[in-house]
């Protein structure tokens, strides 16, 4: 079996990508992301999203533009990358140095069924990122994973993209905190963000 | 046939190159007064001169969008990290906006944003028409909170409020623009 058809598994790619994260900040997209980001050890830089499909890396830019020191990761999956594929254009347009985003690439919608998605049809979201201007590549392999790790921690050099190759195997489900506000006040007192 | 939109080269709206009509530039003050750090928007000839005011603003970072709803998790970004967001759009964009009006509202972030209206007024395009009559009820179907501004006297107060109960208050507001007010959009064909 070649390295592209041994797919990586999602969980074992998520604790290695949280390894010695420093001061990385972390929106997960919906679905097993968010479950992924979770089961690797709640932190209180992670925001889980549990909807908003499409929005997760412009939530990324935003955070990312208000806390240009740090280094901003979102974590998501390939449907829900491919419901804000515009915001590749606007993100990438943006050049913002403190942003990654890590697509973990099953080809399927999970969520829902298994229901093969575009990538899962043949389209490649990295080559599309990198033609919209991000330094992108796709991740097959776990040492590939480790090299990632290092550069997503740096709040300069990006803004980087990546799709991880990992396999559509069904995994349990790890639940978060479903609670926006305490998520979102959680993460601001993380920050040191006084209240309005 | 090449025709393309120009703004009105007199009246309330001043041409393209001119400066800011005095409602415009006293709501990018009072946006400004309000901390607003980061503005994102799909570009409408009712917010030109907004939209060239932020972006020869050093303080503030703006963002071209490629759809509405971008704006709108933008916002929440800003937020999350600590600054203050506005969307400028125009009425047409905002229906593309309401399922990521629910991260809004369920995270409980502050949202502005300032429309300007089509379709309601003098509107020779048809196909303005139906998102015009759904803009302010889409609003307030998903928890938007909807001030108008018939008169360019009332803009900047208006704006003002709507910040204030937006970034402080923590509520989600939209500021309508009304056609009326910005006046009848002219076409030049070249």
């Amino acid at each position: 079996m070649s390295a592209t058809t041994m797919k990586l598994e999602r969980r074992e790619v998520v604790r290695e990508l949280m390894k010695d994260r420093g001061d990385l900040v972390v929106i997960a997209g919906l679905g097993s992301p968010g479950y992924d980001l979770f089961a690797a050890g709640d932190h209180h830089g992670n925001f889980y999203l549990w909807g908003a499909m499409g929005g997760a890396a412009m939530i990324g830019l935003g955070l990312a533009f208000a806390q240009r020191n740090r280094p901003v990761l979102v974590l998501t999956g390939d449907g829900e990358q491919l419901m804000g594929l515009g915001s590749l254009a606007t993100v990438a347009a943006q050049k913002p140095e403190n942003l990654s985003i890590v697509v973990l690439d099953n080809g399927h919608y999970a969520e829902t069924g298994m229901q093969k998605s575009h990538t899962g049809l043949g389209i490649d979201l990295h080559r599309m990122a990198e033609a919209a201007g991000f330094k992108a590549r796709e991740v097959v392999a776990m040492q590939e994973v480790a090299a990632l790790r290092r550069e997503i921690a740096q709040a300069t050099g990006g803004p980087r993209f990546a799709t991880i190759r990992i396999s559509a195997e069904d995994t349990p489900r790890a639940l978060s905190e479903r609670d926006g506000v305490f998520q979102k006040t959680r993460f601001r007192t993380y920050l040191g963000i006084a209240m309005p | 046939m090449n025709v393309e939109a120009k703004p009105p080269a007199e009246g309330i709206l001043a041409g393209p190159d001119s400066a800011p009509a005095p409602w415009q530039r006293d709501v990018f003050d009072v946006l400004k007064a309000a901390k607003v750090r980061q503005m994102s928007f799909v570009p409408d000839a009712g917010h030109s001169r907004l939209i060239a005011m932020f972006e020869a603003d050093p303080e503030v970072r703006t963002t071209v969008l490629s759809t509405e709803e971008e704006g709108v998790a933008l916002a929440a970004g800003a937020w999350l990290g600590g600054e203050r967001s506005v969307l400028l759009m125009q009425s047409s964009g905002v229906g593309n906006c309401i399922n990521m009006l629910s991260l809004m509202e369920t995270c409980r972030f502050p949202f502005l944003t300032l429309v300007t209206m089509r379709g309601e007024w003098a509107e020779f395009n048809p196909w303005q028409v139906p998102m015009s009559r759904a803009t302010a009820p889409v609003f307030e179907a998903i928890g938007v909170k909807v001030m108008r501004v018939e008169h360019a006297d009332d803009a900047a107060e208006t704006v003002e409020a709507a910040a204030a109960l937006a970034f402080e208050g923590e509520q989600r507001l939209a500021v309508l623009f009304s056609q009326r007010m910005l006046g009848r959009k002219k076409w030049v064909a070249k």
